[in-house]
């Protein structure tokens, strides 16, 4: 199995769906030529053309809506829109169309769109180039949302995405763009599949994207207290995959979950409320919620630190549920 | 009559600042997203000299130069860039949104085509108001391509707003070159469609972009409506600190750093005065000073405190607050 870094294993996605189904089209800011704002398409214009590949203008309605026509008329294109929080520009051909169309249309429409996008959360980009928005593409009927923590995931989600027929968000995080890991080819991630990344009694921590390290890293220091941590990687958003979260929850009876996003109705709250509702009577503690504080992102190094949720808070969260 | 001493000045205030904000950031001593406009000083000085501090502007993501021509101070920019509590966002939000109510300054801009519509709510404000204030809105040729552009110039010129689009055209939207990017490359065209009236300038030469301000403002005062000034300029630097601009061919980059905006203004006014250089040297000097001055007060000053960051979110704090920080 090959080891690739988080940025090259969404590039041979690409690559390889590419090669595989000419229906596959690659438009977005900066993609073609330049070859990525962050690499991530190089070489994708060299090996398949400029109609495949396309620069687009800094047009991100444009670019959302013309690769939601395409979608619905043959092609299976994959939209970039540069920062998760560039979205919002997007946001009509994205939440009112693309994500009703099927709905609308009596199911005679369908959408095979990707969209990729980045968060820039944890990188000193500060409050316009790092919102954590899953909780708002999540909350849309027809939208899917996944955010993979690994190369291999953004290998196999990013994969079976582009497969997929209806419009998939995949949101990436710049924090883990030079992390590597090994990237099987082979093998299918299915959307609405949360990963166990380390089997644990005791408590059950569920985090995704660049807070899956902070997880695990928190649950090194607890296994050092003799504390069995199951982290669980959720990974798909929407489709939440309630089971194995309810099956972890089973087993441990207690939950902490982690994110980057704030916690008012936030995705942690959805997930606290599967817990408390289909798991009530398995849980042993309240669920605790280790979030950003109800503020913006900031952009000093010190300030974000604090802001963003690290090991150390993960940590005396574990311990408060664990007192119960 | 604008003192064209004063203009390089401010032009030299510009170069020092980004120069040492360059180096900072190589250096580590402040992190974050750095855009710098180094080579494009002319357009920032020029429109701002042509305004009055009660105008207004909206800046984008490359808005030192603006900010410090609308009147910004050095020392509150520099402590933003360090993420200390006496900087323009209080340490907390960085160099892409600098802000100041009291200069003018609605604020620079992580969004391209971020501040636009708010450039034309301030002259809606200002017409309403019954005031004659005006409002420059800045922005690059790449925020031409999105749709609130176009949404803006309409709407300006539909209601005669006193307001003046300024285009720092400098061809390259990060790594994408203009051809790619836009249909109709000359923007100044975009004045047609929307029956407003239109300004080009040389946007390396600070004296014509002031004229060509001076006219665009004077209308908008004069209850004439919005102007489209496009000022053709080009970034020296890459279009972030890091970025190595491989995109770009280096006798491109070294026939416009030839046309030089200060030293251009510098040979205007040696040929007319031999004194000159003397004068403007010792502007030079002065700038670095104050810029250094600025450097070593922010060191010098304490991290923003952490508690900070949930303030201000709200005129009135919550009185929950919705935080679930462990
Ligand atoms: C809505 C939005 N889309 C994309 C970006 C990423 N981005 C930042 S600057 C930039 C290029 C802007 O080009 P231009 O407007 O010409 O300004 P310049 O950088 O040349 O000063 C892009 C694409 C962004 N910040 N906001």
């Amino acid at each position: 199995m090959p080891e690739l870094k988080y940025w090259q294993a969404i590039r041979s996605a690409l690559r390889d769906e590419m090669a595989r189904d000419e229906r596959v089209l690659v438009l977005g800011e900066d993609v073609a030529q330049p070859g990525g704002p962050f690499g991530a398409t190089k070489g994708l214009l060299d090996e398949f053309g400029p109609s495949r590949v396309r620069d687009t203008p800094i047009s991100e309605a444009a670019i959302m809506g013309a690769a939601l026509g395409a979608a619905m008329t043959g092609l299976r294109p994959v939209a970039e829109i540069m920062f998760l929080d560039f979205m919002t520009l997007a946001a009509d051909q994205l939440v009112n169309q693309a994500a009703k169309v099927s709905w609308m249309s009596g199911g005679r429409f369908h959408v095979p769109l990707v969209v990729r996008t980045i968060c820039g959360n944890r990188r000193g980009t500060g409050p316009q180039h790092a919102q954590s928005l899953e909780a708002w593409l999540a909350h849309v009927p027809g939208l899917k949302v996944v955010w993979p923590s690994s190369p291999g995931d953004a290998y196999g989600l990013l994969k079976t995405a582009i497969r997929d027929d209806d419009p998939v968000v995949v949101v990436e995080s710049l924090a883990l763009w030079g992390s590597r890991g090994p990237v099987d080819e082979g093998a299918d991630v299915p959307l609405g599949t949360a990963a166990v990344r380390q089997p644990g009694g005791d408590l059950t921590v569920a985090a995704w994207g660049a807070t899956v390290p902070v997880a695990l890293d928190a649950a090194r220091h607890l296994a050092d207290e003799g504390i069995g941590v199951e982290v669980v990687d959720v990974r798909s958003i929407s489709p939440l995959d309630e089971a194995t979260i309810l099956a972890s929850v089973a087993k441990t009876g207690r939950l902490v979950v982690v994110h980057d996003a704030v916690s008012p109705a936030g995705v942690g709250a959805e997930i606290a409320a599967l817990a408390a509702g289909q798991g009530f009577d398995t849980l042993r503690a309240p669920v605790v919620r280790v979030t950003a504080p109800f503020a913006p992102v900031p952009f000093a190094k010190h300030l974000e630190t604090a802001y963003y949720p690290q090991a150390d808070d993960v940590v005396a969260a574990a311990r408060r549920v664990l007192e119960r | 009559m604008v003192d064209p001493y004063a203009l390089y000045e401010t032009m030299a205030r510009i170069r020092s600042f980004e120069t040492a904000a360059s180096k900072l950031l190589a250096q580590t001593r402040i992190g974050g997203f750095l855009h710098l406009s180094i080579g494009q000083e002319a357009v920032a000085v020029g429109v701002c000299a042509a305004l009055r501090r009660d105008d207004l502007i909206s800046s984008t993501h490359r808005g030192h130069g603006h900010c410090i021509a609308k009147g910004g101070t050095v020392e509150r920019m520099m402590a933003e860039m360090f993420g200390r509590e006496s900087g323009y966002c209080k340490g907390r939000a960085g160099s892409l949104h600098i802000a100041d109510p009291n200069a003018g300054i609605l604020g620079a801009n992580a969004i391209v085509g971020g501040g636009l519509p708010m450039g034309v709510g301030a002259a809606l404000s200002a017409q309403v108001r019954g005031s004659d204030q005006v409002s420059a809105v800045f922005f690059g040729e790449g925020a031409v391509a999105e749709g609130v552009f176009h949404e803006c110039l309409n709407l300006a010129g539909l209601w005669r707003l006193p307001v003046v689009f300024v285009c720092e055209h400098n061809s390259w939207a990060e790594m994408t070159p203009v051809t790619t990017h836009l249909a109709a490359p000359d923007v100044e065209e975009f004045a047609v469609p929307y029956r407003i009236a239109s300004e080009v300038a040389d946007g390396n030469d600070v004296l014509v972009v002031h004229d060509a301000a001076s006219r665009a403002v004077a209308r908008a005062r004069a209850g004439e409506g919005p102007t489209l000034l496009v000022c053709r300029t080009y970034r020296w630097r890459g279009h972030f600190e890091g970025d190595p601009a491989t995109y770009r061919d280096p006798d491109e980059l070294a026939a416009w750093q030839e046309r030089d905006p200060l030293r251009a203004l510098r040979e205007v006014l040696v040929a007319e005065d031999t004194s000159a250089a003397a004068r403007l040297d010792a502007l030079d000097a002065e700038a670095e000073r104050a810029v250094q001055r600025a450097v070593e007060a922010a060191e010098a000053e304490p991290p923003a405190p952490v508690g900070t960051v949930v303030e201000d979110v709200y005129r009135a704090p919550l009185a929950i607050h919705g935080g679930a920080h462990a």
